[in-house]
């Protein structure tokens, strides 16, 4: 039997070289041989700052009980949870429990969904969640996520988990700073180039002047000068400021973990970064990614992947030879990259690899190349059957166009994923276009320009012309390496989606910003700007089609739903909660809106989001009732209000009973 | 003083004040389901907090964008060409400064300051209006109104007009560019332009162009906020301007070597 105190408390027994560690972010070395499936169902967290070790150096960590990464909290589908989080910070603190579909008043966020926790006190969250899989929790309030308040969640199936596997690990990716978080911002508001070392130089003039000829080069040069853009813009932090982390371990550090050749192991890896997108893989291994953002999906072989910050991938790899294999988990930017070893041994450290060549952006990532558009085959779709320009276009009013006629998920035999061309006839419905003759736009290859109707000024440095679905490239820099890369596209729902009904409606977000005076927005509106959050009607299916007038990719992720990722799928899209819109992309997702209540839609690079990059999305409820911890807890009949709670039908495995602060009710939470 | 001196510092009290724009505005909350559990109170306060902290925080930044030591023919020249702002993204506070230190006759030969309210106006650019006072040679006070920004092929530009107490109209434009040699070793280039509609004998300055400056700088940025630099750096007078200062016994044109540190907070 497993002690679970050992598992979430802060038992020093293990403390591995580096900092204070849970044990599931423990390396083979120190004991850590796989996790033992276990569930709880009350969780009593701290928060507080901390000192920490990381790659050698002393820092001051804010996180959870005293670790970096936080604690596995692991519980059973639809069980009743009981979460205390203590704030013992001076500041106000907060827990978002990513991708979990919790009651909007349990979904953490301060000022959209609860007013936050002071310093001192402790709030109570109570949920059942109807979902099983890998996710994590953060902190939302101010800049805490990058300064090590974020942990893993797994919940384990009610039924049978189709994935079978021998053992398994959890790999929470992260970028660390010595830096304070509010001067990095402060440096990017001053001079957003500040971390970014991997601009071109004159040598680089010199090698393309070789390659391509003086006159190329030049041109290249003065076409990026002329829009006073940088095609080397792919992170705005970077490793020069970055160490970056595989379960709080550098590289230097080697998180270990163990496998017996043979063996089938699951890696449930979660990016918990504040700003990198990583490439991820472990050469020599192919990879069977089973589960993204937490749901199962259709296995899929691969070699790589990209992974935005938030997102969460599971797979299976079975190594057949002993040895150390590299996880490497690098930069998207190449400035820097984490390395952990699988070994068949506790304690290995596999060989490292040389970072990979910095990538240049394209005029694709401007929105602007329109010759790759030409080549594309439209001929599975007919284009001219969804010419606009016979339509009056009356803002949001579909009037006499089926919709359902439009729901091309449905032709989409050979999974080749069409959905940035057929449904590109739909863009205009978002804008107030009345008597615009769309016919002129028509590119004479079934693209259309992108119409642009939002906010501009100095916040909107560029609006992308021709926007192209990029859901079968497999992400910035990874165009051209010499193995397998998951692509969007390749992606399948293992279950088949809950509601397979077309879009009733459709929003067009616009991903703005200004990198040179580092303003970053959706449709050119700042957070501090928002007049009225984004409404939705419960029940209805709207589609979200979110276009990158930005050089940079953007995790997208919007809390409370999971949406449907409109990639040709047919009923088995897969469904996210977090997803990489490319530069010069447009991306579809469907949304059921089924979750009333508001909540936060941004951007996951902090920075950005903490730059305006940010809304919300209000679910309104259909009755006019909105939802409240007496009125509506269908899961457990908890009555939140009454200032008592039954405990009694929880054992409290994992918590020392001497627990300072057990038996809390809501009105501790609430402020007075 | 001057009514239209007086006329002068209104308008630029007045550009000053147009500034705080970061107040939050009263209405109705764009979101506020929360606000039915935990309170209408405890939520507006969270919710005004998280936008603000979202969106609409202000910055403050100093720099010495040149702060060297010039070493010409026949005397040294110690010069501060500083700036410092603060505000959000679209209204800022500006202040720039430049001084001219003679240390070989412990003398402060030139001294302005200049104090600009300062509005993006475009993804690029801002427009400034403010006043510019000077203490050195001679204390002047003027009505200043530029703009400054990032030209396309990413030339950095600085150009404003100065209207004096007495009613002389100059203007003064700068342009820099960046040239990476390495990530961390940068050749800037640098010119500067100084126009005149008329001409100001207490001055020593004649009409039309008044002179030229243009450097070279090769800094290394230990940091990208601390930079030591050498450089040369070329100025020279024209027409009437070169005139007086023949007359005064000085060089019209002259050539430097330059050694300094920008950095910046």
């Amino acid at each position: 039997m497993f002690n679970r105190r050992h598992f979430l408390g802060m038992s020093g027994a293990a403390i591995g070289a580096t900092s204070l560690l849970p044990a599931w972010a423990r390396s083979a070395a120190h004991g850590n041989l796989g996790l033992p499936t276990l569930t709880g169902t009350e969780f009593n967290l701290d928060i507080s700052q901390f000192p920490v070790r990381i790659d050698g150096r002393s820092g001051i960590a804010t996180g959870v009980n005293g670790t970096l990464p936080a604690p596995l909290i692991r519980f059973r589908e639809g069980d009743d949870i009981t979460i205390n989080v203590k704030n013992n910070l001076k500041a106000d603190t907060s827990i978002h429990w990513h991708g979990l579909l919790v009651p909007f008043y349990m979904d953490g966020v301060p000022g959209v969904s609860f007013p936050g926790i002071r310093p001192g006190e402790t709030f109570q969250y109570k949920f059942a969640v109807p979902q099983s899989g890998t996710y994590w929790y953060h902190s939302h309030s101010g800049l805490q996520e990058q300064v090590g308040h974020y942990g893993p969640i797994i919940i384990d199936p009610a039924g049978a988990d189709p994935v079978a596997y021998d053992r398994e690990y959890v790999l929470v990716l992260s970028d660390w700073s010595f830096e304070n978080p509010h001067r990095i911002f402060a440096k990017l508001k001053k001079s957003s180039e500040s971390y970014n070392f991997n601009q071109r130089t004159l040598g680089d003039f010199a090698d393309d002047a070789a390659r391509e000829g003086f006159g190329t080069a030049l041109e290249d040069r003065a076409m990026w000068g002329q829009m006073r853009m940088s095609p080397r813009d792919l992170a705005d932090v970077t490793g020069a400021t970055y160490t970056y982390l595989i379960n709080g371990h550098s590289t230097l550090d080697n998180w270990n973990a163990l496998f017996e050749p043979g063996e089938r192991v699951r890696l449930r890896i979660i990016n918990a970064s504040a700003m990198s997108i990583f490439n991820f893989r472990i050469p020599g291994l192919p990879m069977s990614v089973v589960a993204s953002d937490g749901l199962n999906v259709r296995p899929v072989e691969t070699d790589e992947f990209q992974i935005g910050v938030a997102e969460t991938y599971d797979v299976v790899v079975q190594p057949e030879r002993a040895g150390a294999y590299a996880m490497v988990a690098e930069s998207i930017d190449r400035s820097g990259q984490a390395v952990a070893t699988l070994g068949s041994q506790p304690g290995l450290r596999a060989e490292a690899p040389q970072i990979r060549a910095v990538p240049t952006l394209t005029m694709k990532d401007m929105a602007m190349d329109h010759g790759s558009m030409s080549g594309m085959d439209h001929d599975a779709h007919d284009m001219k059957a969804m010419d606009h320009s016979q339509h009056d276009m009356g803002g949001m009013d579909h009037g006499d166009h089926d919709m359902k006629a439009m729901d091309h998920s449905g032709h989409d035999t050979d999974g080749k994923d069409h959905s940035g061309h057929d449904m590109g006839g739909m863009d205009h419905s978002g804008h107030d276009m009345d008597g615009m003759d769309h016919s002129q736009h028509d590119m004479g290859d079934g693209s259309e320009m992108q119409m642009h109707a939002h906010k501009t000024g100095p916040g909107v440095a560029n609006t992308a012309m021709m926007p192209v679905s990029r859901l079968d490239e497999p992400g910035i820099g990874l165009d051209d390496v010499n193995h397998r890369v998951l692509t969007y596209s390749q992606l399948r729902s293992l279950d088949m989606n809950p509601d397979m009904r077309a879009p009733d409606r459709e929003l067009q977000i616009h991903l703005t910003s200004n990198m040179h005076r580092y303003m970053w927005s959706f449709n050119g509106v700042k957070f501090s700007e928002v007049k009225e959050s984004i409404r939705l009607q419960e029940g209805e299916r709207v589609r979200f089609n979110l276009v990158n007038d930005t050089m940079m990719p953007h995790p997208i992720h919007l809390h409370g739903m999971f949406f449907d990722l409109v990639n040709g799928g047919g009923h088995h899209k897969p469904r996210k909660h977090t997803v990489i819109v490319k530069p010069g992309e447009k991306v579809a997702f469907d949304v059921t809106a089924e979750h009333v209540g508001d909540w936060a839609f941004h951007c996951h690079l902090l920075y950005h989001m903490h730059a305006g990059m940010m809304n919300v999305v209000s679910v309104m409820p259909k009755d006019g009732n909105v939802p409240t911890p007496t009125s509506h807890d269908p899961h457990a009949g908890h009555d939140m209000s009454s200032g008592k709670m039954d405990h009694s039908g929880h054992e409290g495995h994992d918590m020392p009973k001497d627990d300072p602060h057990a038996g809390h009710d809501m009105s501790k939470g609430e402020h007075h | 003083m001057t009514n239209r001196f007086r006329r002068t510092l209104c308008l630029g009290a007045a550009s000053l004040l147009v500034m705080p724009a970061a107040i939050a505005e009263e209405g109705d909350a764009p979101w506020s389901m929360a606000d039915e559990v935990f309170g209408e109170e405890a939520m507006r306060h969270s919710r005004d907090h998280l936008r603000h902290s979202h969106g609409s925080m202000n910055t403050f930044y100093v720099q010495a964008e040149r702060f060297e030591l010039q070493a010409f023919d026949d005397e040294d020249v110690l010069l501060l060409d500083g700036n410092a702002w603060y505000g959000g993204d679209i209204n800022k506070l500006w202040l720039k400064t430049e001084l001219e230190y003679l240390p070989d006759e412990s003398d402060l030969e030139e001294a302005e300051v200049q104090l600009l309210w300062s509005r993006a106006v475009s993804p690029y650019f801002d427009i400034q209006t403010g006043i510019r006072q000077d203490f050195e040679p001679r204390g002047r006070t003027h009505f200043v109104a530029g703009f400054q920004g990032l030209a396309p092929y990413l030339f950095e530009l600085d150009g404003a007009a100065f209207v004096s107490t007495d009613g002389d109209l100059t203007a003064r434009v700068e342009s820099e560019y960046e040239l990476l040699l390495t990530q961390r070793l940068i050749l800037q280039p640098r010119a500067e332009l100084e126009l005149s509609a008329q001409e100001i004998p207490e001055l020593e300055t004649g009409s039309g162009v008044t002179s030229l400056s243009a450097g070279l700088r090769l800094r290394y940025e230990i940091k990208r906020e601390f930079a030591p630099y050498v450089g040369v750096e070329w100025q020279k007078a024209f027409g009437d301007t070169a005139d007086f200062a023949k007359a005064a016994g000085e060089e019209s044109e002259a050539v430097a070597f330059v050694i300094g540190v920008r950095a910046w907070h």
